[in-house]
């Protein structure tokens, strides 16, 4: 090479080359452009507009009954919207001090002002199946609430875990009651 | 293959020492694309186009993966589904305008690989091997461009596949039960969507495989250069990398700065807005034209207007219709018997005064006219441009090439690539004349051989 490009390549006493300047311009520039391609490509798998436009539900709780459960679709999983019976609600009240896996009382769980309407979602903290027990004729499990049949969890009538394998209670999703009769989730 | 002079890789940490020895990966990128590659140090930036046509298959294959992701291939969705990649999907407009303005631009990125191989005649020996293979990739590229126009289901898609598999039907017997076979249906629908999708999602994997033979072909002579003449010494070339890795890199800046213009400021402007309009069987757009990289070759299709008959008979030989589809992939097809047909032993356009007088003043405008009335409509007086263009166009690959290569007295060549670049070599001055081997330089290929005038 011809002694011009001698200032370029000729390496100095600690190490750098004046070349070493165009490696880290170039490199960076090739670096931060690829990061912004990148970002689209990995942000396309999130879940779409049409998907997240969908993540909110209503729900009329008027026509339930105590001591029924309806089951509605909460981002498109199991919503579990269920009126408590006096007895069910001193019942749970009662369990509120018993040694539980995820201790959590009964109003925590609920709305103030509609103790008898408890919202959780139908999947259970195991490995997700829907938990028996919000249908008629159902296995409610050996505490009266919900019973996941795939691994054998025993959920109380609060939605509580109280024996199986899952570690967490049914989840309570974010709601609000809108009008006495209407919550919407989400 | 590669020169005597090559340089060889040594991996110099315990790591890439013990990959070279269970699977030399790294060596083959060295030897293929690294400093282990030595290149012709006169390329031009005509010698850009092949690393950019990788690039583009990338991007395709990157931005296609990801549109399937949110895409549905059946007909009652498949229009809907576009438009939600288009509105819901996180960047999903960017991508699909990349992936549609990216199959315009590998088109314009191949042309300018061909025409490249036109004027430096790159198809001839030792190199025929890496213009067959280029030549199937080409006609790969065409099938997989047509079916991807067919996913979004729109107005043109429906009736672009309507009308290319109406091509099968010219086929004498067997023509129309196979454009039925082909569409599975008497009209585009569900069957010949799904089937579109599967093979424009199989095709560009089969065009990454033929690339790859096309590259170990190309390192088998090594790449061609503007002269025509073939290294002979080491001083004719330069290590792939970093000398073409940078300008390779250069040009690679220039295309994504056009290409993301055209992304983000004119994403529609290369497409037809009856795309938009969901595909109707009961109505046929105005002016219906394939997209803009077909157009030369739909104009020598529509360029038969007459059936061919035996004179005063009035009987049929060939349909106008057929003639029109043996032209259209004669036209193609043709191309894998070029390097028979230039049978001249110089090379590079530069020295063959005669060959390039037709180049420039006869196939450019040639081609030229028949891009413009394969985008025209069929009426006068595109009509008798487009015929005249075709027969043009055969003319000049199967007579005038022959002939030139036969009668023209091409200008002296340089002695050696190093000649051509700095004026004077200091290698072999002696055996310039008759020999053009350059005397005992034992590393030059077979094939090397240049004339001497």
């Amino acid at each position: 090479m011809a002694t011009d490009t001698a200032a370029t390549t000729e390496v100095s006493e600690d190490g750098v080359r004046r070349r070493d300047w165009i490696h880290i311009a170039a490199l960076g520039t090739a670096g931060v452009g690829g990061a912004s391609v990148l970002f689209p490509l990995i942000s396309q798998m999130a879940p779409s507009a049409d998907v997240l436009a969908a993540s909110t539900t209503e729900v009329d709780v008027s026509a339930i009954q105590p001591g029924q459960s309806i089951k509605a679709t909460f981002r498109k999983q199991p919503l579990f919207v269920k009126r408590l019976t006096a007895d069910e609600i001193a019942k749970a009240k009662a369990d509120d001090a018993s040694d539980m896996r995820d201790p959590a009382k009964l109003a925590d769980r609920t709305k103030a002002g509609h103790e008898d309407v408890l919202v959780t979602m139908g999947v259970c903290t195991h490995l997700g199946c829907v938990p028996l027990g919000a249908a008629e004729g159902e296995n409610k499990g050996e505490f009266g609430g919900y019973f996941c049949p795939c691994h054998g969890s025993h959920y109380d009538v609060a939605g509580r875990i109280r024996k199986g394998p899952a570690p967490k209670n049914l989840v309570v999703p974010e709601y609000e009651f809108t009008s006495d009769t209407v919550i919407r989730v989400g | 293959m590669s020169f005597a002079w090559a340089k060889q890789y040594e991996p110099q940490s315990a790591f890439t020492k013990w990959i070279d020895e269970k699977l030399p990966l790294p060596r083959l990128v060295y030897n293929a694309v690294g400093a282990g590659y030595p290149v012709p140090r006169n390329l031009n930036y005509m010698w850009n186009f092949g690393v950019l046509a990788g690039f583009c298959l990338m991007l395709q294959i990157v931005t296609g993966v990801v549109l399937a992701m949110h895409y549905a291939a059946n007909g009652l969705v498949a229009f809907a589904t576009v438009e939600h990649i288009m509105r819901d999907v996180n960047y999903g407009w960017m991508l699909r305008y990349a992936h549609a303005n990216g199959a315009s631009f590998f088109f314009i990125v191949i042309y300018l690989h061909i025409f490249r191989g036109f004027f430096y005649s790159s198809y001839k020996a030792p190199r025929e091997m890496i213009w067959l293979l280029g030549v199937v990739i080409f006609l790969l590229m065409m099938a997989t461009a047509f079916m991807g126009y067919v996913l979004p289901w729109g107005q043109m898609s429906f009736w672009g596949a309507q009308v290319i598999t109406g091509l099968f039907s010219a086929i004498p017997l067997v023509g129309e039960p196979l454009q039925i076979w082909l569409l599975g249906g008497f009209a585009p629908d569900n069957a010949a969507l799904n089937r579109f999708f599967s093979l424009h999602f199989l095709l560009p994997f089969v065009i990454a495989g033929v690339v790859i033979l096309h590259i170990w072909a190309l390192h088998i002579p090594g790449s061609s250069n503007p002269t025509g003449v073939e290294v002979k010494q080491e001083s004719d070339t330069v290590p792939f990398h970093p000398y073409y890795t940078a300008k390779d890199g250069f040009g690679l800046g220039v295309f994504l700065i056009l290409f993301t213009a055209m992304v983000f400021f004119l994403p529609n402007a290369l497409g037809h807005p009856d795309n938009y309009i969901e595909a109707n069987p009961l109505s046929t757009p105005a002016h219906i034209v394939p997209e803009w990289y077909f157009w030369p070759f739909y104009a020598i299709l529509r360029a038969f207007t007459g059936d061919l008959t035996i004179p005063f008979t009035g009987i049929v030989l060939v349909q106008a219709k057929l003639l029109g589809v043996i032209a259209m992939f004669g036209s193609i097809l043709l191309w894998f018997v070029l390097p028979w047909l230039d049978k001249s032993p110089v090379r590079s356009g530069h020295y063959r005064p005669l060959f390039r007088k037709f180049f420039w003043f006869g196939l450019i405008p040639t081609m030229a006219v028949l891009f413009y009335c394969g985008g025209a409509p069929a009426e006068e007086p595109f009509v008798v441009l487009s015929q005249l263009a075709t027969a043009y166009y055969f003319l000049h690959f199967l007579v005038i090439l022959p002939i030139i290569s036969q009668i023209e007295v091409p200008k002296p060549l340089p002695f050696s690539i190093t000649e051509a670049v700095l004026g004077k070599d200091k290698a072999p001055e002696a055996p310039r004349a008759g020999s053009v081997d350059g005397g005992d330089l034992g590393a030059a290929p077979e094939g090397s051989l240049q004339p001497a005038e």
